[in-house]
């Protein structure tokens, strides 16, 4: 963005270029930005903390450090409050769901943004629909669209129902990615004696990795943060995924909560994708830009 | 006349992920319509076309008419809170830097992106536990830390159960939640402007608010239309944060969403047909808040869109 310019401020560039006024900006810049930091920090720190106390001192003392630092409460939330069971179900379920969306999504992306037939168009904007309805209004005949099915309270069911419901957003994105690889490259292909589905497999999908971990990132934490369809159409405890574990955990818990337990399962639950973030983070903004500018 | 491998093809590709989205999506969508016009209990396999009746009844029925114009609050008050915010955020570490020489961020930039986004990569349900625990009357960190600065009178001050703050904390939950992520979605934008418009500006002798208000909102106002869009949709649903924080509607109602109301009345009460109608209902908000921010934007910019493209 910063074009390098050709004027005297090139020789002179670095402290020397800051005037009284800049730095009085710069300063509030930083209180507000620091400020805002301080509030998104804090409440995690104190999570983290509280998780090594135990209920009596949390309740005790906001503030205190714990007496012992053990992992009891940790050990409490893997087992015993059955986190294990959510965080398997979890990733089982996204998993499947975002390996079948990202291959569905690319496969029915790629025929509409690269072959022309009739009713192409139709399909296209009744996807766009799907982005802007309230899954609310689905949830009542979704719920016995299930049943019916005997899909109702089972991971395949709602692996099904997460396909379904990311499709449109993955359409949507990877429609317009694959609208600008070239075209020779299909042509020649072709020539070589290529079939379709060797062309689509072998050679697009490869071209457009970039676009579908875009799209797949986002996928990922939109289906792991997935709330409604999971506390609507998945009500048997042993099927639980983690959000509605933690839902449970926190509200069945009510008069008798045992809250060092509760903290730990937060983090739990927090930690590993804030290591994924952390890693990938360049990646991720990278996405959000692509996504803004098609 | 394509080849019958081409045919394939296509009816593979095309005709698999479109059956599951007919399935899932497009078919409940559809009897939604439907059934908000039936009496349907869900558990009875007989029920009654009852017309508009659900939506009459929806018009004398107190608990959702307050839960719309919670939503109607929400819709108003979220959205723009988080988008000033973000959009304070993105230029201060876009364009914050000196006032000469060339156009940067401020120092220590990217420390406070990586930071603000990361609330986005933790589940709003978790969101919600986290914040339902700072709200805490007497172990929460936020009433420890007004105490402690001298607030004695938050001592136990039950912020989600006081009909004053309930709505307004629990709006700061949300808020807190999605700044970071259109944080990063304005910087993308601003980063497409290109250095030199800026440059020029501060030629002109604009100074750094003039510049952020006239050169950065007018170029990045299509950013904030979607970002409109999206928190609307966000906030008229709103449904995992009130449920981790106020799973009960708050203190009189004051914090219950229409999806909260629509939850309870389809799987506790199993009144379904009057449930769809909720629905429908917040189907029909929704769309007209998309259609208010498309027209806003479109009669206060039409000028510099037209002149853009």
């Amino acid at each position: 963005m910063t074009a390098i310019s050709p004027d005297e401020n090139v020789a002179t560039d670095g402290r020397g270029v800051w005037s009284t006024g800049d730095r009085a900006v710069e300063a509030t810049s930083h209180v507000l930005l620091a400020g805002w930091s301080i509030i998104v920090i804090v409440p995690f720190l104190w999570v983290v903390l509280s998780s090594f106390k135990t209920t009596k001192e949390i309740l005790a003392s906001p503030f205190s450090l714990p007496a012992h630092w053990t992992f009891d409460n940790y050990t409490k939330a893997w087992t015993d409050a059955g986190i294990r069971h959510f965080f398997l179900n979890t990733i089982i379920v996204v998993g499947a769901a975002l390996v079948l969306v990202m291959l569905l999504g690319a496969m029915c992306a790629y025929v509409l943004a690269r072959f022309a037939f009739p009713g192409a168009r139709f399909i296209y904007y009744s996807m766009l629909a799907g982005l802007t309805f309230p899954i609310f209004l689905a949830i009542v005949p979704l719920f016995f669209i299930l049943k019916n099915g005997g899909l109702l309270n089972t991971l395949p069911g709602l692996v099904m129902v997460y396909v379904a419901y990311a499709l449109p957003f993955t359409v949507f994105f990877l429609h317009s990615f694959f609208k600008t690889l070239p075209h020779e490259v299909y042509e020649a292909a072709l020539m070589d004696g290529a079939g379709d589905w060797r062309i689509f497999f072998q050679i697009m999908l490869p071209m457009a990795r970039p676009g579908i971990a875009a799209v797949a990132i986002f996928n990922f934490l939109g289906l792991w943060n997935q709330f409604l369809l999971p506390v609507a159409l998945n009500t048997d405890p042993s099927r639980y995924v983690l959000t509605q574990g933690m839902a449970e955990f926190a509200s069945q818990a009510g008069y008798a909560v045992d809250f060092g337990a509760l903290f730990a399962a937060v983090v739990i639950t927090v930690v590993p994708v804030l290591i994924v973030y952390v890693i990938f983070q360049r990646r991720l903004e990278g996405s959000v830009s692509q996504g803004t500018f098609r | 006349m394509p080849s019958v491998d081409r045919l394939s093809f296509m009816a593979v590709f095309v005709g698999l992920p479109l059956a599951i989205y007919v399935v899932f999506v497009i078919y409940p969508f559809g009897q939604a319509l439907y059934y908000s016009m039936t009496d349907w209990s869900g558990f009875t396999p007989t029920y009654n076309f009852t017309g508009l009746d659900n939506f009459t009844k929806l018009l004398h029925d107190d608990t959702f008419r307050r839960a719309l114009r919670n939503n109607i609050e929400l819709a108003i008050v979220v959205p723009f809170v988080t988008i000033v915010l973000a959009l304070t955020i993105a230029t201060l570490v876009t364009v914050g830097g000196p006032g000469r020489g060339n156009v940067r961020g401020i120092r220590g930039s990217g420390f406070y992106r990586v930071v603000s986004f990361f609330p986005y990569t933790v589940p709003a349900i978790v969101i919600g536990l986290i914040w339902a625990q700072v709200y805490d009357p007497s172990a929460g960190i936020l009433n420890a830390t007004l105490t402690k600065v001298g607030f004695g009178r938050f001592e136990n001050f039950a912020w989600l159960g006081d009909q004053r703050t309930a709505m307004p904390a629990s709006m700061f939950v949300i808020i807190w939640s999605f700044v970071g992520f259109y944080t990063v979605l304005f910087v993308a934008a601003i980063k497409g402007v290109p250095g030199e418009i800026y440059e020029a500006a501060r030629m002109d002798g604009a100074g750094r608010f003039r510049t952020a208000i006239s050169i950065t909102l007018p170029l990045v106002r299509d950013t904030v239309q979607t970002a409109y869009i999206y928190l609307g949709i966000t906030v008229l649903d709103a449904f995992v944060y009130m449920q981790a924080l106020n799973p009960n509607g708050g203190p009189n109602n004051t914090t219950r969403t229409m999806s909260q109301d629509l939850f309870n009345t389809a799987f506790r009460k199993g009144q379904f047909g009057y449930a769809t109608a909720m629905g429908v209902v917040l189907a029909l908000v929704t769309l007209l808040f998309a259609a208010i921010v498309f027209t806003v934007n479109h009669v206060t910019g039409g000028a510099e869109r037209r002149l853009r493209r």
